[in-house]
């Protein structure tokens, strides 16, 4: 197939793009450097210098931190076990997985608002065992407990499918040079899946930074992100140009975070996703 | 061959997809617009099958949202329901067209008193027709609350309820809360008023449950906060549900609410949304809807056939010396807007 062929081929692709992505960032970018009026100001930009707009990013970076951090938690030393087993059932366990994210996720959310709020279902089986209620939601807790519930599965594929990819004759040849398993865990296992310890790291990071969904729905309006200061500018204000403002920001940083993390990912080989 | 083939079926498909966003421009329709849970979904139907107009019905939470899709112009919404201090608004901004009332013939169905009461934002009662209107109170638990201290807006200050709060996630309506306790007119723009009500909400943040506009009332009656501050009509609504539960207008007085519809500039079927204005006053479809809605309706018709105890309910139909004690919410202008925005998202992001 010649050249033009094969660029036409990929037509619809650029369309879409450039009508669902690459108009809306200028658009954006348009509204983050203009004023109502239209005449060209920094004003909007800057504003994430206001104590209650700081306030808010730093807050959602700290959850989107911890969110990240305890799904890798959680999530690599399940890609071992899940790669110790047998293949067959390696794919079960790998779609049990993938099975929540069949049903939208606002709706589980909304599921776990029902399951925590105090007179919730949780609540009420402590309360027949004689245990103490627990009282997180409305709180960042629960916050950050239903973002990891959400993003856990971003992290924990890209790990296993680099987990899968290492070789069993290194492991092997490593323990014949005589490398106990301590050895092998840093030297072969971390090294290999880095690249999909950083896939998993962007895919959680970047959704919880941004996220405004979550903490409105299991915040109970107490927990003001980032997220949410854009979507009141949008929808409550109808400052548009303050909105994108605050998003032009946010997308700096979701832009040095994937740059950060790739280029710490480049020389351990191709990355997974 | 066959990817040729497949180049032009993806093409294809991408302009298909494309002129599915177009203009819908059938000329029998009608594109109407109001809050969430606000109208018997039956009663659209009815209207379908008797004039054969197709309704595209759609909602929204707060009028500051209702603002913003309308603004935003990718709909040309025929009929919009709204409260009084974004009507107020738009008509300022000449965005409401005037209301024929030869082609609304049953407007005779609805009380006087209402449309003088519209006249703070309607002065003329050129644009609006009044739907629904209320008050804001207390929604509570009889059983956990004590009912000596609930006349007054002090007891969502009261830290033997801490927890057991839940606010209004509505920038107007919290502050109103406020202002009112502290003696302040809720329209106010004064810089010392609007900080110390600021200064008031701030200091209650951790006794509130959650902030919250249309799940206020669901929560209390699932028991999961003890009372809310809510819409006479949403708490008429809750206590058929919940024999435990009681609402009250605080003594410092509140905010009293009307809500109208009004026909966009922008509308392309006005007839049409005028017929419905009408469909709306006829005496059985009001009927439905008000036994749908449960607020306090301005129809005397419907009014005047229900069970005299349901007339006399002082949280269905406020009683006027409650309405004297209340006031109407005006439209601000965009400085005392933004400080009003400002000053409420330091309240949520408040520790």
């Amino acid at each position: 197939m010649s050249k033009l062929k094969r660029q036409l081929l990929a037509g619809p692709y650029i369309l879409w793009m450039a009508g669902f992505i690459l108009l809306p960032i200028a658009m954006v970018l348009y509204y983050a450097f203009t004023t109502t009026s239209g005449s060209f100001t920094f004003l909007n930009v800057t504003s994430i210098t206001f104590s209650v707009h700081l306030k808010a990013l730093a807050l959602s970076l700290k959850l989107a931190l911890l969110c990240t951090i305890i799904c890798l938690v959680l999530s690599y030393p399940l890609a071992m076990i899940l790669n110790h087993m047998k293949t067959k059932s390696q794919g079960f366990i790998v779609f049990i997985f993938i099975l929540p994210m069949w049903m939208n996720f606002m709706l589980r959310i909304l599921a776990w608002r029902m399951l925590l709020s105090n007179n919730g279902i949780i609540n009420s089986l402590l309360g027949t065992l004689g245990l103490p209620a627990i009282d997180i939601l409305n709180t960042p807790t629960a916050v950050v407990f239903c973002m990891v519930y959400d993003f856990l599965p971003f992290m924990i594929l890209p790990i296993y499918n680099a987990m899968t990819r290492i070789q069993t004759d290194i492991i092997e040849a490593a323990k014949d040079l005589g490398a106990g398993n301590i050895t092998i865990f840093f030297k072969i296992t971390v090294p290999l899946t880095m690249s999909g310890v950083i896939s998993g790291i962007i895919m959680v990071f970047v959704p919880a930074l941004t996220s405004f969904a979550i903490s409105d729905l299991l915040g109970g309006g107490k927990v003001l992100l980032i997220g949410n200061v854009i979507e009141q500018a949008f929808m409550q204000e109808y400052n548009w140009n303050l909105g994108s403002g605050l998003s032009f920001v946010l997308m700096i940083f979701v832009i040095a975070s994937m740059a950060l993390m790739n280029s710490r990912g480049d020389d351990q080989g191709a990355g997974v996703l | 061959m066959k990817k040729k083939l497949l180049c032009v079926l993806a093409i294809l498909m991408l302009f298909c997809f494309f002129s599915g966003c177009g203009q819908k421009n059938s000329s029998n329709t009608l594109i109407v617009l109001n809050y969430g849970k606000y109208i018997d979904p039956e009663i659209l139907e009815i209207f379908e099958e008797e004039t054969g107009i197709k309704v595209e019905y759609e909602e929204y939470i707060t009028p500051e949202n209702m603002y913003t899709k309308y603004k935003a112009g990718a709909i040309d919404y025929d009929l919009i329901c709204t409260s009084d201090y974004m009507i107020e608004k738009l008509i300022q901004e000449n965005e409401v067209s005037e209301l024929n009332y030869e082609n609304i013939p049953l407007v005779e169905n609805l009380e006087q008193t209402y449309f003088d009461f519209s006249k703070s934002f309607d002065p003329e009662n050129k644009y609006t027709l009044p739907y629904f209107f209320g008050t804001v109170g207390i929604l509570y638990n009889k059983e956990i609350v004590d009912e000596s201290k609930v006349n007054s807006w002090d007891i969502l200050w009261d830290e033997d309820y801490s927890g057991q709060i839940i606010m209004a996630d509505s920038v107007r309506d919290s502050f109103m809360v406020a202002q009112k306790r502290l003696g302040f007119s809720l329209n106010t723009t004064d810089e010392a008023e609007l900080r110390a009500a600021q200064k008031l909400l701030i200091q209650q943040k951790p006794l509130v449950y959650s902030y919250l506009v249309d799940e206020a009332q669901d929560e209390i009656v699932a028991e999961n906060a003890a009372m809310a501050v809510v819409y006479s009509g949403e708490a008429g609504y809750a206590l058929e549900f919940n024999d435990k539960l009681a609402f009250t207008v605080p003594k410092e007085g509140s905010n009293m609410w009307i809500d109208c519809w009004f026909i966009p500039q922008r509308a392309k079927h006005t007839e049409n949304a005028e017929k419905f204005l009408n469909f709306l006053c006829r005496k059985d479809i009001a009927m439905m809807n008000f036994e749908y809605v449960y607020y306090a309706t301005p129809n005397t018709q419907v009014k005047d056939a229900l069970d005299p105890k349901l007339q006399e309910n002082p949280t269905i139909f406020p009683p006027t010396e409650i309405l004297e004690n209340c006031e109407v919410l005006k439209s601000l202008d965009d400085e005392a807007t933004m400080k009003y925005n400002l000053y409420w998202k330091e309240i949520k992001s408040a520790d």
